[in-house]
């Protein structure tokens, strides 16, 4: 449904975003990360025909958003950031009104306006000035704009941000469910909706894709991906790194934590030997009490870091501690 | 058909919403109190014991104009900008021509009622005597156009920024641009200096030169075009910016 391909956008000698190429298909929910700044809203834009890009192009449903820019936005709904909405109307009037200019009249805009505003629950606020709502509702009701003609293709610019929790967890419902019918790409930068929400994600840093991928993809590229957390006592640090480097999976270890009686320790494994870590360990350690053995799936956000952050310290902090085999 | 039921739609907005705002009640009464004031007590009215209204009613409109019309133009598109809706707005499968005749036309729209309230005026003049209503008539409508045109150029300047203070004092200097280039007093000045050709250049320019033909009575599409090439001129303009923009 959406065809982004070598997209630029130059800001004077600044370049925003900076030839990025993905497409999105009906029943996709794609997340796009990046840091502040790294291109997500000028893409956005973009895509939405707000802003011409410098170079490359745009498609929504095989329609070009500059040369047929009327018949893609027909099958986009929008949610800009910040959501912005006309506060001298009342949520009904601002809804009415988008449906209008949206085509619909007469009885399909009355039921239009009615289902979104039942899917974003906005019925207690309906006749209230745009003006005097909190931020929630507000965004919502931005929201309620953006799905008020039931479009293919949904652009939702940080849909989550101003939201308490209870609401965060409806909205991300509500695009999971949105997502099995059409394509959607929203940004966020929390890490946790990429794994509520998305089918797929993709990072961009600077204006350029840096990953690319499921969010199962994506934390395997995480340092901790298939280590194992294992903590146990009557047992000394010493002795159960000594213990643990013998074995013939383990690439090395780092101790996380060490109490009196206690030691917590994240082994990595060599490659190839996915799978087989926890149970060579849980062999090793006949006669010791395990507290917990887990693999580890990988974290987002050491991703996200490792990724973006390059230069700096965006290792995790253990390492410090580590001791080292091989 | 499909632009015209788009144009239909902001235009309704748009109106809306200025009367959910006093601005519109404020406006309208402002112009009102100072039509009566000018014309009964500064224009000599009742002591020019004719039956009339060019002296006393419309010589004072591109006056009246000059501050009102920048105030109800200079929210249009700086408002938009502000509050981050422009996004919205021009991301809606109607295009950037639509939205800007829309706009236009319901300040337009909202400007002639503020004109049609001074009726009681002309409801006096007939009262009192047997004016020419014809030329009354022609008076209206060529002040209506030079509303649109001043309205239009702030459109320009409500397009350039997202301040709307700004968009007033800027679009209140070029409009006074356009009264001045035919006041009588800049028009003997220049005459001292400039020669007969730049003069005639400089006045043919003035909405004062232009609204006079209609104040007599007068329609002369010379006149018509004027003010409807400064308006279309000017929504052209709009349009350029807005699309500068958003090219960043």
């Amino acid at each position: 449904m959406i065809k982004v391909h070598n997209l630029a956008k130059a800001f004077g000698a600044k370049r925003a975003v900076d030839g990025i190429s993905f497409s999105v298909e009906r029943g996709e929910v794609l997340g796009f990360l990046g840091p502040n700044g790294a291109g997500k809203s000028t893409t956005m834009r973009m895509i939405t025909g707000f802003i011409p890009p410098t170079e490359g192009t745009v498609s929504v449903g095989g329609f070009d958003v500059v040369e047929n820019s009327i018949q893609a936005r027909r099958l986009i709904g929008y949610l800009p950031e910040n959501a912005p909405a006309y506060t001298d109307m009342t949520v009904f009037g601002f809804l009415s009104f988008c449906a209008e200019i949206r085509g619909l009249r007469g009885d399909a805009k009355k039921k239009a306006v009615q289902r979104a505003v039942e899917m974003c629950f906005l019925e207690s606020v309906l006749h209230q000035s745009v003006e005097t709502l909190s931020k929630g509702y507000r965004h919502r009701t931005c929201f309620a704009q953006s799905i008020i003609h039931d479009p293919d293709v949904l652009v939702l610019d940080e849909p989550t941000d101003g939201l308490d929790p209870n609401q965060k967890h409806e909205v991300r419902g509500l695009i999971r469910r949105m997502g099995e019918k059409k394509a959607i790409i929203f940004s966020t930068h929390i890490l946790e909706e990429v794994d509520a929400a998305c089918s797929r994600a993709i990072i961009i840093d600077r204006g350029k894709i840096v990953a690319n991928g499921t969010p199962a993809q994506l934390r395997q590229k995480s340092e901790s991906a298939g280590a194992v957390t294992l903590r146990v006592s009557g047992v000394t640090a010493a002795a159960l790194n000594q213990k643990l480097t013998q074995l013939s999976t383990v690439k090395r270890t780092a101790i996380l934590n060490e109490e009196t009686t206690r030691v917590t320790v994240r082994v990595f494994p060599r490659a190839n030997v996915n799978g087989m870590l926890a149970s060579s360990i849980a062999d090793a350690a006949q006669g010791w009490h395990i507290e917990e053995l887990h693999t580890e799936e990988g974290r987002l956000d050491d991703v996200f870091r490792n990724i973006t952050m390059p230069d700096t310290e965006a290792k995790p902090v253990t390492t410090e501690k580590s001791t080292t085999a091989n | 058909m499909n632009a015209w039921a788009n144009i239909k739609t902001i235009t309704k907005r748009e109106l809306a919403a200025y009367f959910s705002s006093p601005l519109a009640y404020i406006f309208i009464v402002i112009f009102l109190l100072l039509c009566g004031f000018f014309t009964f007590m500064v224009g000599g009215f009742f002591e020019r014991g004719e039956a009339s209204l060019v002296r006393p009613f419309f010589d004072w409109h591109p006056w009246f104009y000059l501050f009102l019309v920048p105030a109800v133009g200079m929210r249009l598109w700086a408002e938009e900008r502000r509050v981050g809706t422009l996004e919205l707005l021009l991301t809606m499968p109607i295009t950037t021509w639509q939205a800007i005749v829309g706009k236009f036309l319901a300040s337009w729209l909202f400007l002639a009622l503020a004109l049609a309230l001074t009726f009681p005026v002309v409801m006096t003049v007939n009262y009192l005597g047997t004016p020419d209503n014809g030329v009354i008539f022609c008076g209206y409508i060529g002040s209506w156009l030079m509303a649109g045109a001043y309205l239009a150029i702030s459109c320009i300047t409500s397009a350039m920024t997202r301040t709307q203070v700004v968009s007033f004092i800027v679009s209140v200097v070029v409009c006074l641009f356009f009264i001045l280039a035919g006041f009588p007093p800049v028009i003997n000045m220049l005459e001292s200096w400039a020669r007969p050709w730049m003069v005639d250049t400089i006045a043919s320019f003035s909405v004062i030169t232009h609204f006079e033909g209609f104040q007599k009575g007068v329609l002369d599409s010379r006149d018509i075009i004027f003010f409807l090439s400064l308006i279309g001129f000017s929504l052209f303009t709009t349009s350029v910016i807005l699309r500068t923009h958003r090219a960043g």
